[in-house]
């Protein structure tokens, strides 16, 4: 099982090289995708200046991409600066999936998220999880870039 | 729903023959049973007091268009055009002239009679085989005047008892999630109506995201999620008192609620720390039972009509797939192992199928298969569609269809749409709003 994470994650990694080689020469300026994880910034709000309040990923997939580590690494950052917040892990996925999975799917999103704040010095009292599986999708769309930005877990500050 | 109190009275009992029309269900009916609904017959005194009660010029016309109606939707029969109808409808329902009704080439007729007794609504009916020129079938019943509907609906499931020799499924009710608003922001209610798309009620007000609603086996009572309060639980709902409850105490979310055979217990899935595992609780004495145990994704349980078996789907394997145990949670068996990726298996209420939802290149499939995996059978492909649930008599299965947005995300819908076990008689169910997630009732008679 781990194994097998740890080689589909080696594997996603291989093909994000190979779509940013691809991107090198053919520019998209707009929802770029690696593999299928989305790398643009339509959506993406943030929780203060430099700190993106969403992470993306593959299709049924959970494990944090490279970008994903970062950006949860400055919102662990900015939360340890700002010790009084609390926040919510919202963990969505796109709508080629039957609900109930992926109502689960959404948990582990948003639990992956929080395992690695955790890592990070952020005490599980100050995060709450929250799955919405595909009830809220950001993009109504019905094609691979929508449903890219769709499989999320979105940090929202809950005080 | 008890006090109902739908009466039943045979007035004759049919005498089994040789000869007389048969319709084979099991195969998909490409050339349905031609068969003349006769309007019910009224006397003046009793249409007059049901106008004034019910606000319908004549009953037994509306009642035998519901008949009508349901003879067509099943797909099985090919109601006549009433314009051919050579006979008064209360001289036929005294001794049909078979000779008028062969020259329509109707093979089954049904007549009947309505009338205002004390208060009550008295409906007698018979069904005739018309190449036989024999009685096949002959009730009737009283009940309140408000009940009219259903009326309609016991006479269609007699008839199709008598004609089919299987068990009808039209006095039941759906209960679904009624949808409105964009994409992003949807609106979601719990909604009832009959299985007609009629009587439809908004059981919640669409403050809170509410999914997924299950019948118990008497269809009283209705588990289903919302997130009320931000906090996603399953409920515990009596429709005819509207309380409810939440089931149980999880510290997380718990999703994905049916009910036991018996509607003793609600199975369910449980989350936490990314893990979903199946969990059972009794509504009598309150004990949770942890049923899976493993570090996936493990949900959307359904009982086998005995109890002894649920079956789930689980990402174990990698991807999502059917999984077979014995209800204690021993004994996991894989049952999927066809091309793709299947979710929502639920036990047919025969005990011998499991229906599913499939992904298969970038399709979507609604299907059956055996209890052990084989004899997979897709019955209909779309875009997106899912979650099936089967009639009360295993014949037919209703499940939800979205469509495709274009690339400014318009042109989204969720309807109900029913198929046939056969694979034919696809339908749309009419719904007032968009809908998603039905659940057929059991029969509400007898």
């Amino acid at each position: 099982m781990k194994l097998s994470k740890i080689l589909k994650n080696g594997f996603l990694i291989v093909v994000a090289c190979l779509a940013l080689s691809a991107c090198a020469t053919s520019k998209k300026s707009t929802g770029q995708m690696q593999g299928d994880v989305y790398t643009g910034t339509d959506t993406v709000e943030y929780l203060a200046s430099g700190v993106p309040d969403r992470v993306f990923f593959a299709t049924n997939e959970s494990v944090l991409t490279t970008a994903s580590r970062e950006t949860l690494r400055k919102q662990a950052a900015w939360l340890r600066k700002n010790s009084k917040i609390t926040i919510v892990l919202e963990g969505h996925a796109d709508e080629r999936g039957t609900r109930e999975y992926n109502l689960a799917l959404g948990e582990r999103r948003a639990n992956a998220a929080k395992d690695y704040l955790m890592t990070y010095g952020i005490s599980s009292d100050r995060i709450s999880v929250l799955s919405y599986g595909k009830e809220r999708p950001v993009d109504s769309g019905s094609n691979p870039l929508a449903w890219s930005k769709n499989r999320r877990s979105v940090t929202v500050k809950a005080n | 729903m008890k006090n109902f109190l739908i009466t039943l009275i045979i007035i004759l009992i049919p005498i089994k023959s040789f000869g007389l029309i048969e319709v084979d269900i099991t195969r998909g009916n490409l050339n349905p049973l031609p068969v003349a609904v006769s309007p019910l017959s009224i006397d003046e005194k009793s249409r007059k007091n049901f106008e004034s009660i019910l606000k319908k010029k004549n009953i037994g016309s509306e009642i035998s268009l519901i008949v009508e109606n349901n003879l067509k939707v099943s797909g099985l029969f090919s109601p006549l055009n009433k314009d051919a109808f050579l006979q008064e409808p209360d001289i036929a329902n005294l001794k049909p002239r078979f000779e008028d009704w062969n020259l329509i080439k109707a093979q089954a007729l049904i007549t009947g009679k309505v009338s205002y007794v004390e208060e009550k609504l008295r409906v007698e009916f018979r069904l005739w085989d018309v190449l036989a020129g024999k009685e096949m079938m002959a009730l009737a019943f009283t009940t309140v005047p408000n009940n009219w509907r259903r009326v309609g609906h016991i006479i269609t499931d007699k008839v199709y008892e008598r004609l089919t020799g299987e068990r009808g499924y039209f006095d039941t009710r759906i209960i679904y999630v009624a949808e409105e608003g964009p994409k992003t922001q949807r609106v979601k209610k719990l909604a009832i109506m009959d299985q007609d798309g009629a009587n439809n009620k908004f059981l919640t007000l669409g403050n809170e995201l509410v999914l997924t609603p299950r019948f118990n086996p008497t269809s009283q009572m209705v588990t289903y999620l919302s997130y009320f309060r931000n906090l996603p639980r399953v409920y515990l709902l009596d429709i005819e008192t509207g309380t409810q409850e939440v089931v149980g105490d999880f510290p997380g979310m718990t999703f994905a609620p049916r009910f036991s055979p018996d509607g003793k217990k609600i199975i369910m899935s449980f989350a936490k720390d990314g893990n979903s595992e199946i969990y059972t609780m009794d509504l009598e004495n309150r004990i949770v039972e942890k049923i899976t145990n493993h570090p996936s994704i493990d949900t959307s349980p359904s009982y086998s009509p005995d109890g002894k078996f649920i079956s789930f789907n689980s990402d174990r394997s990698g991807y999502q797939q059917i999984y077979v145990m014995k209800s204690d949670g021993s004994n996991v068996k894989r049952i999927s192992f066809g091309k793709g990726i299947y979710g929502t298996p639920v036990w047919s209420p025969r005990g011998d199928l499991i229906a599913f939802t499939k992904l298969h290149k970038g399709k979507f499939y609604i299907g059956v298969m055996r209890t052990d995996g084989s004899g997979e059978r897709l019955l209909t492909e779309n875009f997106y569609q899912e979650a099936p649930s089967w009639s009360p008599n295993g014949r037919v299965l209703i499940f939800y269809r979205e469509t495709k947005t274009d690339s400014k995300g318009k042109g989204f819908s969720a309807k109900l749409w029913s198929i046939d076990l056969t694979g034919y008689n696809e339908r749309q169910v009419p719904t007032p709003t968009d809908g998603s997630d039905p659940s057929w009732s059991s029969l509400l008679s007898n």
